[in-house]
């Protein structure tokens, strides 16, 4: 790995060295490094470029880190990781794309996971986008998350993409089974003529099944989002979505929550707010001292926190 | 310390112009001065004048001697004036530690933070941590408000309405706090206010009404005449009257 490659793992998994536990890095389309331990297997696919990642049942406190990292200019990839989570586990598993262009040429990834996650298991996922280079290449990623949860089955997924990714679609599905909690927490920073577009539909289809998908948004100049949350209550189940994005200069945001309720028994709600930073916030902390950009600054920062 | 040289503050409402500050000259040079008068009278507009939230129509502002008038709310709170909301502003995604810090201007530990915190009553440990957004209540809000300005220590401290949203106990300490900033800081404190106990720990009182100073002078000097009543609306005294 160069200086490059590892400093856009540092940005997307905070990896500083080789980490604890079970881990996977692919840079350039190349296995680069792989650990595996007593509870955590991964294995390379063989119909198709991707691993699976075996988690024994009743594995606790372990992690997977599987990072990517593109610094050739003009490659295109599609990756397929499968994770099969036993029964009882609870792990963190991060992911995340780094892609560094400083060609001419556009640089694509496209993450497919898929996560089997067993009964009572407990699953952090974290995920991570960060594009960087001064090439006029642009930098692409498409991540599609699809969850499946069993029984009591936990699982929290975190995302960030707040630097330098030209374009985005983000795809993510989950079927939701008894008792089983997904929940998502999203966070996007779009500037320039950046697109982002991000698309939740969850099936609720256990009785005590939950989802809460929340996404916080901050568009600068001339980029666009669009938010889509369709949630789908089949049974006895309770599903929120939430949409706050903040829009600045020239940029355009669009919310489109949609539920289903299929169920007399499914409590299912909506919020979806888009405004500009407000005036009195930004005069409270100039009466501190701040500058009106220094305000913004830290307006930004703690809503994207 | 804080001057007024024949300010007046119009709006425009209905194609005509309101006065809202009718040319007002005052030098406010008190450790303690509360600002006391019927609603609408112009008080929270005078405390906007002097954060520079809003600029006279006409008229010179002077803090310490120095023409603030054209000055941005920046440049004022950064010359030492600091003013707390009457309604106290909410964040999404901001700690009570984040204002804290932003508010005392420099790197400060958690236990300094906290001490803030402790001297408006709030247990700190509770509330550093928290979020400034819709789950805290009006008067953990204004609490939090009143330590930001603490925390920033400077010369002048404007307070408009700090007792709004406070509850009865509560209020007790309330009093407690601005006794103990008064004892502690050397800055002085302007207080806008209704509230009868605050009047009474004031060194000078303003008493404005309609946008005119009506009285200004020591406590002993104006706070009598306060509570006999004789500044009341006069619709208001008969319908007592009429009782």
């Amino acid at each position: 790995m160069d200086e490059i490659q590892r400093q856009l793992i540092r940005e997307i998994a905070g990896l500083h060295e080789v980490p604890q536990g079970a881990y996977n890095f692919r840079v350039n389309g190349q296995l680069d490094g792989r650990a595996v331990t007593e509870n955590i297997n991964i294995v390379t696919k063989e119909d198709k470029p991707g691993i699976d990642i075996i988690i024994k049942p009743g594995t606790k406190n372990e992690s997977v880190h599987i990072p990517v990292v593109l610094s050739q200019t003009g490659l295109k990839e599609s990756v397929y990781n499968d994770f099969f989570i036993g029964e009882d586990c609870d792990v963190t598993i991060v992911a995340g794309c780094g892609i560094h262009n400083g060609g001419d040429k556009a640089s694509e990834h496209s993450g497919i996971h898929s996560f089997f996650v067993g009964k009572n298991s407990r699953v952090k996922y974290i995920e991570k986008h960060y594009g960087e280079g001064d090439g006029n290449g642009e930098r692409i990623m498409n991540p599609t998350t699809h969850v499946e949860l069993s029984e009591g089955a936990y699982l929290e997924m975190e995302t960030v993409q707040i630097k330098g990714i030209d374009s985005t679609k983000r795809t993510t599905s989950a079927v939701i089974n008894d008792n089983a909690t997904f929940i998502v927490k999203e966070k996007i920073m779009t500037h320039g003529k950046q697109e982002a577009s991000t698309d939740f539909s969850v099936e609720l289809n256990g009785e005590g099944s939950s989802t809460d998908v929340i996404s916080r948004s901050v568009a600068k100049d001339d980029s666009k989002q669009t938010f889509y949350a369709r949630i789908s209550g089949n049974n006895k189940c309770s599903g929120h979505s939430e949409c706050d994005a903040i829009i600045m200069d020239r940029a355009v945001v669009r919310a489109i929550p949609e539920l289903t309720a299929a169920d007399v028994d499914a409590s299912l709600i909506h919020e979806a707010a888009i405004g500009k930073i407000a005036g009195e916030q930004l005069i409270k902390l100039m009466t501190l001292g701040l500058t009106e950009q220094e305000a913004e600054d830290q307006i930004i920062k703690g809503f994207l926190k | 310390m804080l001057e007024f040289q024949n300010v007046s503050y119009n709006v425009s409402e209905d194609n005509s112009e309101k006065e809202i500050i009718k040319n007002i000259n005052v030098k406010i040079d008190g450790r303690f001065t509360a600002i006391t008068g019927p609603n609408g009278g112009g008080k929270s507009t005078m405390a906007k004048l002097i954060a520079g939230i809003i600029k006279p129509t006409s008229g010179r502002i002077l803090f310490d001697g120095e023409d603030i008038t054209d000055m941005s709310i920046t440049d004022r709170a950064r010359k030492g004036i600091s003013y707390g909301f009457q309604q106290p502003v909410r964040f999404k995604g901001l700690t009570v530690n984040d204002l804290i810090t932003m508010a005392a201007g420099r790197k400060i530990d958690i236990t300094e933070a906290c001490s803030y915190l402790s001297e408006v009553g709030l247990c700190a440990k509770d509330y550093i941590g928290r979020e400034v957004n819709a789950s805290l209540s009006g008067g953990e809000l204004k609490r939090i408000e009143i330590a930001m300005v603490i925390a920033r220590g400077t010369a002048l401290s404007v307070f408009d309405e700090p007792e709004a949203g406070i509850d009865l106990w509560s209020f007790k300490s309330l009093i407690k706090v601005f006794e103990n900033m008064y004892k502690k800081q050397g800055g002085s404190i302007v207080i806008i206010t209704h509230q009868e106990r605050i009047l009474e720990i004031a060194d000078r009182i303003l008493v404005l009404n309609n946008g005119a100073i009506e009285k200004y002078g020591t406590r002993e000097e104006i706070f009598p005449g306060l509570m006999k009543g004789d500044i009341a609306c006069s619709a208001l005294t008969k319908a007592c009257d009429i009782d």
